[in-house]
């Protein structure tokens, strides 16, 4: 489904991101991991299109897409959530689903100022499946809160339900973990999981929880200093020589 | 503390002194060829003296004043009153509203002709602030030369009718329509600025526009304006002693009334608030459709608002086009009520006080910008006696809105969404 061949990002004399390859397969979870600054964000950046990568390809569903603008791969159906979460802070939760869901509404200034049925119809498809999926999340009672006045694992599962209402293919998850206590990473955990399972989407992921990335990963990727370090199922990353010496530092 | 707040306080004071004793404290004065520099009057240095104690007093006391003020607030705003159920709160809400624009439809039939001219003003006031609040309030582009589309309907309607003999009603359209034409083509160059650099480049804009107006004297008569803009008309009817144009009937003739000068003034303020309401109402429903959550979302963090999907070109070339369409419709009334425009109705200023209002009223809140629309234009008729000391007035007037209410006379509230339970 996502094929990335020989990915390099250069900034200046920095090579942030040299000859990454990478594939994700349909209903799978890749996992991304590395030390910090190994250039994980970046390559996330890149597929994303927030940068336009000065070598390589990116294959969506057969599609180069390196390059386009970012606002056309998310329509693509490639979604990603941020190391920081960016929530419309002042709007409500609800409101931040909404907003999510401009490509499925139809954006005719006219319609909805007279408010076709059309109009209606699609605007009530879109707070029901709003609905479904703050319910999923267990947000449904704080919808008409700001969403900047929630709690921060709330903050974090309202991210991963906005990114679903768009109702992507692939989904990209940079450190969904980061800041949340081990309770609501198992939450995380079985959110990502049936993700997979229940509404058939892919998911790269960068996290450094090692026992959330081992548990739910179907295969990893290793990079070190912006060079992919390894490949391969969990168990085959954890007995890496490479990846212990990358993570440990050479005994 | 209580040292550095005795030192804090004397260096405010000498600073009063430092700062108003050279201003207020000479006179110059002519004699002959010469200008000599006199001392002014004992009151007046009594005066400065005064000042620079009231000065140090406050700064002294400062924090018990300002702790005072802060119980003050917590009277006036912070009631621990339970909020009414959203459904019913809207419900009055919308009562009262439909009751205030019925009032104000009447209103004027029983006004002095200066009032209603003055609520006139007000009106194109409330127009203008409504358009620049999607702009500034909910897409969060700082545009500091709002007033050029402004000066764009004013001067289409101006020259539409000089050069072609159009009427107020077909310029109307035209004007917001190439007001709004203006917006999108300002749009495109600042697509990638944002805060200051974007603020930078419209009040170029602004600035630009004017300065074409004032120097492109064979089509718009440069400094000298445009006169003999015709007033609207009610089907056909002219309001004034005599028909002026071919085909068109007198309204007092029509309805067997004595003429009276007051029926174009209550025309003229009929149809601002038409349109005034026109302009909410549109703005109201813009805010709660999908363009109007784009633009909200595009000011509360741009690169997400990217990442789900939204084209930052579009979102924010229509927050631009929208708000100088009203400015449009703005501008035409302006014209139609002035009868004679001139680059000097569009300076910066303007911009400024209309941005003002939006600050004032509270971002985005609709109903605190109407309100800010009216105070600001209303003061300072009231207070003409201290014309002078009008931009003084409204300085501090902004200072204690800034301590008091940082955020704005009514803030804006989220519209409540009820979802319904899912199975």
């Amino acid at each position: 489904m996502l094929e990335v061949k020989n990915l390099s990002m250069r900034f200046g004399g920095l090579l942030a991101v040299d000859q990454v390859s990478l594939d994700v397969k349909e209903r799978e979870i890749v996992s991304i991991i590395g030390p910090n600054g190994a250039g994980k964000t970046t390559v996330f950046n890149c597929m994303s299109g927030f940068y336009k990568p000065t070598g390589g390809k990116i294959l969506f569903e057969g599609q180069e897409v390196q390059g386009k603008p970012d606002y056309k791969i998310s329509r693509l159906g490639m979604v990603r959530t941020f190391q920081h979460v960016r929530l419309f802070g002042q709007m409500t939760v609800v409101e931040n689903l909404l907003v999510a869901q401009h490509r499925h509404l139809n954006t005719n200034l006219l319609a909805g100022l007279i408010g076709t049925p059309n109009y209606r119809e699609r605007e009530r498809k879109s707070l029901d499946r709003a609905a479904y999926w703050l319910d999923r999340v267990g947000l449904l009672e704080l919808a008409n809160r700001e969403a900047g006045n929630l709690a921060y694992g709330q903050q974090r599962r309202l991210e991963i339900a906005r990114c679903m209402v768009t109702e992507p293919k692939m989904l990209m998850l940079d450190e969904p973990a980061a800041g949340l206590n081990p309770a609501e990473t198992k939450d995380l955990n079985q959110l990502i999981v049936s993700l997979k399972e229940d509404y058939d989407v892919s998911v790269v992921l960068i996290e450094h929880d090692m026992s959330l990335v081992m548990d739910i990963s179907d295969r990893i990727n290793v990079i070190n200093q912006g060079r992919p370090l390894a490949s391969g199922t969990p168990e085959e990353i954890r007995q890496n020589d490479d990846v212990i010496k990358a993570y440990l530092g050479e005994a | 503390m209580a040292a550095l707040n005795f030192k804090h306080a004397l260096f405010c004071a000498f600073i009063t002194l430092l700062i108003s004793y050279p201003i207020l404290g000479f006179n110059l004065e002519a004699k002959g060829i010469n200008v000599t520099i006199v001392g002014a009057d004992t009151t007046t240095i009594l005066g400065v003296l005064l000042a620079a104690v009231v000065v140090f007093l406050f700064q002294l006391f400062r924090d018990q004043i300002m702790g005072r003020v802060g119980d003050l607030r917590s009277l006036t705003a912070g009631k621990p009153k339970e909020p009414m159920a959203e459904n019913r709160r809207a419900k009055i809400e919308s009562w009262v509203l439909t009751g205030i624009v019925v009032l104000a439809l009447f209103w004027p039939f029983f006004m002095s002709r200066g009032a209603v001219d003055l609520a006139t003003l007000v009106l194109i006031y409330i127009m203008l602030a409504l358009g620049l609040n999607v702009v500034v309030g909910l897409a969060g582009l700082l545009d500091l030369g709002y007033v050029a589309f402004y000066a764009v309907g004013a001067y289409t309607f101006a020259l539409l009718s000089q050069y072609l003999g159009v009427s107020f009603w077909v310029a109307l359209p035209i004007g917001a329509l190439l007001a709004a034409a203006f917006g999108l083509v300002l749009g495109f160059p600042v697509l990638r600025l944002r805060g200051d650099y974007l603020a930078i480049v419209t009040l170029g804009f602004g600035e630009i526009i004017r300065i074409l107006l004032n120097n492109w004297t064979t089509l718009t008569g440069g400094p000298n304006g445009i006169g003999g803009i015709p007033d609207p008309t009610l089907f056909g009817m002219e309001f004034g002693r005599r028909v002026k144009e071919e085909g068109n009937t007198s309204f007092h003739e029509t309805f067997g009334i004595a003429y009276s000068g007051e029926h174009k003034v209550i025309f003229l303020y009929l149809i601002a608030l038409v349109l005034a309401v026109f302009t909410a109402l549109v703005i109201r429903r813009f805010m709660r459709m999908p363009v109007g959550r784009a633009w909200e979302a595009l000011r509360e963090d741009e690169i997400a608002a990217r990442s789900l999907g939204l084209s930052r070109t579009a979102v924010k070339l229509s927050a631009f086009t929208i708000g100088a369409f009203f400015a449009g419709f703005a501008g035409t009334v302006f014209a139609s009520k002035q009868g004679f425009i001139s680059p000097e109705s569009f300076v910066f200023l303007e911009s400024a006080i209309i941005l003002a209002i939006v600050v004032l009223g509270g971002m985005g809140s609709q109903i605190g910008v109407v309100l800010a629309a009216i105070a600001v234009t209303i003061l300072p008729e009231l207070a003409r006696e201290f014309s002078e000391y009008r931009m003084l007035i409204f300085g501090a007037a902004m200072v204690l809105m800034m301590v008091w209410r940082p955020q704005g006379l009514m803030p804006m509230r989220r519209i409540h969404i009820e979802l319904k339970k899912q199975e």
